[in-house]
């Protein structure tokens, strides 16, 4: 580390070489590797539905309802005998879109919050003082309130989610951003003249990405399980959009004469989020070694 | 640390402002009348007034949060719209059975995660640590809801060792409520555990290769003295800061959770609320679980600052 810096004082290399060899180190962690496989498969599966899900995900066939799985349904059918595997297919769709626009609305909002808690000393108390606020609620249960008191839709469930996940994400930034403060460059450029809306992008915020990029890699897939919760229960996106909570919900009523509708979607959310966690944990090795674990 | 003790609740208070303008404030995110979304279409203008009058949204914006607070400081939270009884009353009803499932679930994912934790730290490198952590991240990565199905399919269905729910009250017959509760606690104690297994390991590990532990095992200590007595103890410290945060992801979790095992939970109430929409009871249900989160914080702070003097300065 200490190398790297040396020489980037002396003879900058180009930035493509720097680039590189960050994603040699990426590449070289197991975990994110193993993490970027499973993510990767599940993203080109959702890609790929409308493509490769063998039936419509919405239409019932009363001939083949509660089919165990087997050559005709390899995941087997619901009780409206919808194919399992086309449902989770299209499901996955929803799902991973609902995980990733909770991830970059909260990597934003987290972001503008964070650093201006941490970089304007007299607005630090206020803001904080409004995100323990919100913190003392827990998540999944302020997802679920405002996720009810909006009405259920995908827009409406990523907004309830994504505010559940900013106050967490505000302070990770906010304390990176404190540190980042009281830095030399930053007095440095500040004696240049440079103003604070060039300071906080140019200088603070480009050098306190590290731990908001990690931790919105969790928040997507915090994201991923707390919507498989929101409709389970009920408040999700409506039927008969399929999601892995969705999917779930159906099979729960089922869950003795049709095992299969429940367990093969819940796989599909252990698979997506274990790869998310391990991207994570990975791109923690690597970009910000002293990062404690995070928490839900 | 009485200084600090007053500080500390002193600090709380804007807080708790906060906390309950945000659950006041929930009512007018709803889009367009909360009245009529609580009935049918097809209600009559004079049970929409009725309704309206209920809830007070009769009177302006601001005469109502007057009110609500007025009200919320002498613990009246109102009226259900829906079971006609107090809100506070169908909670305080409740609450036992989800604080003890929280509770349950504490304890055993605390005490199961260290041990992992500490087994995987000793073992550092081996098939003990990689067993144990992948076994942890596995338990991150699960839907406790779907854990549950799961667990009342194969252990309460299949082989049946376990009841699938028929909840049975801590004060009738204790045994017969921990055999009722094991599964919903496991259920729910998994995602911690695996938080708490990589938390201790990471701690533990750091610890382990400090000084003290050296001096400690020169002194010729047995390894197991050194691992709990020195290593554990100092390890503790940061999973002690993180314990309100567990609370409250499993507050959280019990809410899903007493949905899959039929458990007459604060977290039924509160979900059958928000599917009728009866908006006293998810405010009231909200703040609740908020001021249980809050104390605890409180006394997690406390806790630490008992453990570790130099917080008390901060």
């Amino acid at each position: 580390m200490s190398a790297a810096a040396h020489t980037a004082t002396t003879v900058a290399p180009p930035p493509s070489s720097r680039h590189l060899a960050f994603l040699r180190r990426l590449l070289a962690n197991r975990s994110f590797t193993i993490g970027l496989v499973l993510v990767g498969a599940v993203v080109l599966m959702a890609l790929l539905a409308n493509l490769i899900a063998p039936f419509d995900p919405l239409k019932g066939n009363f001939k083949a309802r509660m089919v165990p799985p087997g050559a005709g349904h390899w995941l087997g059918t619901d009780h409206f005998g919808r194919d399992i595997l086309s449902r989770i297919l299209h499901g996955a769709q929803v799902s991973l879109r609902i995980g990733f626009l909770v991830a970059l609305f909260t990597a934003v909002a987290g972001a503008v919050i964070g650093a201006t808690a941490g970089y304007f000393r007299y607005a630090d108390g206020p803001v904080m003082r409004l995100m323990d606020a919100f913190m003392a609620f827990p998540p999944i249960i302020l997802a679920i309130a405002i996720s009810a008191v909006l009405g259920a839709s995908v827009t409406n469930v990523v907004i309830a989610l994504a505010i559940a996940a900013t106050p967490h994400t505000a302070r990770v930034v906010r304390a990176s951003v404190m540190v980042v403060r009281e830095m030399e460059y930053v007095e440095a450029a500040r004696a240049l003249g440079a103003g604070h809306a060039r300071i906080l992008l140019r200088h603070v915020l480009a050098n306190a990405m590290a731990p908001l990029v990690v931790r919105v890699t969790y928040v997507f897939a915090i994201a991923i399980l707390n919507e498989a919760v929101l409709s389970f229960i009920g408040v999700g996106p409506p039927p008969p959009t399929p999601t892995f909570g969705a999917i779930i919900a159906n099979g729960r009523d089922f869950i003795v004469a049709a095992p299969w509708i429940t367990v093969a979607p819940g796989m599909a959310i252990l698979v997506s989020v274990l790869g998310l966690n391990m991207l994570g944990d990975g791109l923690r090795d690597v970009l910000d070694p002293r990062m404690a674990v995070t928490t839900r | 640390m009485i200084r600090f003790i007053l500080r500390r609740l002193l600090a709380s208070i804007p807080v708790l402002l906060l906390v309950s303008l945000i659950t006041f404030g929930l009512l007018w995110l709803v889009p367009g009348d909360p009245a009529s979304m609580f009935l049918d279409a097809g209600a009559t203008a004079e049970a929409l007034d009725r309704v309206r009058r209920e809830m007070g949204l009769d009177q302006p914006f601001l005469v109502r949060m007057a009110q609500w607070y007025g009200r919320v400081l002498q613990g009246d939270l109102g009226q259900s719209l829906l079971l006609n009884r107090s809100v506070a009353g169908a909670i305080l009803e409740r609450l036992p059975v989800t604080l003890s499932l929280t509770a349950l679930a504490f304890v055993v994912s605390v005490m199961l995660g260290v041990a992992a934790g500490v087994l995987a730290a000793v073992r550092h490198g081996r098939l003990a640590d990689q067993g144990m952590m992948t076994l942890a991240l596995i338990g991150l990565s699960i839907p406790e809801f779907w854990l549950g199905l799961v667990l009342i399919w194969l252990i309460a269905v299949m082989v049946p060792i376990f009841p699938a729910g028929d909840y049975v009250a801590f004060a009738t017959d204790p045994w017969q409520w921990a055999y009722h509760i094991a599964l919903p606690t496991f259920s729910l104690a998994c995602v911690q555990m695996g938080f708490v297994a990589r938390m201790t390991r990471s701690s533990m590990l750091e610890v382990l290769g400090q000084d003290f532990i050296r001096t400690a095992r020169a002194k010729g200590l047995p390894e197991s003295y050194v691992v709990v007595r020195h290593g554990l103890h100092n390890a503790m410290v940061p999973i002690v800061t993180v314990m309100g945060i567990m609370v409250g992801a499993l507050l959280g979790g019990a809410v899903v959770t007493e949905q899959v095992f039929s458990i007459p939970g604060l977290g039924r109430l509160i979900i059958g609320a928000v599917l009728s929409r009866d908006f006293p009871v998810i405010q009231g249900g909200l703040l609740f679980l908020a001021l249980i989160y809050l104390a605890v914080n409180l006394a997690v702070d406390l806790l630490y600052a008992a453990i570790d003097p130099r917080v008390r300065l901060e």
